[in-house]
């Protein structure tokens, strides 16, 4: 395999469903209501499934949710704003396990 | 599998061809054959001058263009529109401000139909020179349909030019000034939302929520409708989709989203365009490709009156802009 990641096997995410259709169907059937409208619209969707695809740092989805951002109304100053959301967990993620280290540290320390 | 070329974009060098379905193979897989309706809206396109040099411009209207509907093909296409009874006229350029005759035009067609609509960039209009133009507007219940792409200054100033946005900004609270787009006024202020990339509009519903709350939030600007346009392969536009490497995609996306139920709601059924030399073509953008209406050079003139419902509408690529998704009109989104 050249590259472990390629553009276009984004459009085959569908041909998951060849091994195992019913459970890829009761997935996209699950995924695409997720994205329908409901208390919070498509666009505030798309923003946070943006910030998610930086987390889990899926190439697929940065690409997909970046155009589907754009799509639904938002502009790249919102996008780049849930990136910094998703950042700002993340590192505070890090961050707050200090407190972890600190307790560990403290009870084996004089 | 067919193929779409840069002849077809108007660009006229043949090269960057492309494998999709051309759109008439498209209509006839599902059915279809688009003909003409009962003609209710005269498109008027009075010239390709422009102050501005829009990214998305399928016309490629400029600064640079000198075409410009004289005031003889004004009273040709008024006497035109005399015959014809039409539900709405429709001003558009270029910047149509920017033609002197503009308000001649207006006090002329505003007895030939009861809506008239003027398509304005909102920087020609308030260029500092068209007091007396405003005044006519209101005097004659102009509707406005103003360019407003976004809610955010770099969108906007990309697409439509450095300073824009805020130009726009102050350009809407003027006209709120005046009435327009104030609740029982009477007059008309719709904003016109073409996406600012290779990409598709969002939804007209959600776009006109975010719209009347930010606008009024922010700015304290308030409108009446807001319609969201897919940007045409064309002009411009297709210009900038070649240089950015978007135009595959883009096409692709278009054929990929096309919606067979928009095809009841196209606008170039009941459309009758004219340029400002006084030819005819079904919509605006068999305009910019030089499609005449009935494949035959016909000038205004020449037209005894409306088109003749079930005549064959002249079709293209460009019109999948017209059938993806939602679909778009003139009037924005055909499935709301």
């Amino acid at each position: 395999m050249e590259r472990y990641y390629r553009p276009e096997d984004l459009q085959k995410f569908d041909e998951i469903g060849k091994e195992a259709p019913e459970l890829a169907n009761k997935f996209f059937d699950y995924y695409n209501a997720v994205f329908e409208e409901g208390e919070l619209t498509e666009r505030e969707k798309a923003l946070i499934a943006l910030a998610v695809a930086h987390t889990v740092q899926c190439p697929y989805c940065i690409d997909a949710f970046t155009q589907a951002c754009l799509e639904k109304g938002s502009n790249p100053a919102e996008m780049t704003e849930a990136v910094h959301v998703a950042t700002a967990i993340r590192g505070g993620a890090s961050l707050v396990h200090g407190v972890q280290m600190r307790t560990v540290a403290e009870k084996l320390s004089m | 599998m067919g193929q779409f070329s840069l002849e077809r974009a108007g660009e006229g060098s043949g090269q960057g061809i492309m494998d999709i379905d051309p759109f008439h193979l498209t209509l006839s897989k599902h059915g279809f054959e688009l003909k003409r309706e009962v003609a209710t809206t005269l498109q008027i396109n009075v010239g390709f001058l422009c102050n501005q040099a829009c990214r998305h411009c399928h016309l490629n209207a400029g600064p640079g263009r000198n075409e410009s509907m004289s005031s003889e093909t004004m009273d040709e296409v008024v006497s035109y529109a005399r015959r014809c009874n039409f539900e709405t006229i429709d001003i558009t350029g270029g910047a149509p401000e920017l033609n002197p005759n503009l308000g001649n035009l207006i006090r002329k067609v505003s007895a030939l139909a009861p809506k008239i609509m003027l398509r304005s960039n909102l920087t020609a209009l308030y260029d500092g020179k068209r007091d007396r133009l405003i005044d006519i507007l209101k005097g004659h219940r102009v509707a406005i349909v103003a360019s407003f792409p976004s809610l955010n200054e770099s969108q906007v100033d990309s697409q439509r030019g450095s300073g824009v946005f805020h130009a726009s900004l102050t350009a809407l609270k003027e006209l709120n000034k005046a009435g327009y787009g104030q609740e029982d006024s009477g007059l008309e202020l719709n904003l016109v939302s073409n996406p600012t990339g290779a990409f598709l509009p969002p939804s007209q519903t959600q776009t006109e929520k975010r719209f009347r709350d930010v606008l009024e939030r922010k700015w304290g600007i308030v409108f009446s409708n807001v319609f969201n346009l897919a940007n045409a392969p064309l002009g411009r536009f297709w210009h900038w989709l070649l240089h950015s490497g978007n135009e595959e995609k883009y096409m692709k996306k278009l054929v990929s989203c096309f919606n067979p139920s928009t095809i009841e709601g196209l606008m170039c059924k009941t459309f009758v365009s004219v340029s400002w030399d006084g030819f005819l073509f079904d919509c605006d953008f068999n305009l910019a490709t030089g499609l005449f209406m009935g494949g035959v050079e016909r000038h205004v003139s020449e037209m005894p009156g409306p088109p003749e419902p079930g005549n064959s509408i002249e079709v293209a690529d460009h019109c999948y802009a017209c059938t993806a998704g939602a679909g778009f009109s003139c009037a924005g989104a055909i499935e709301h």
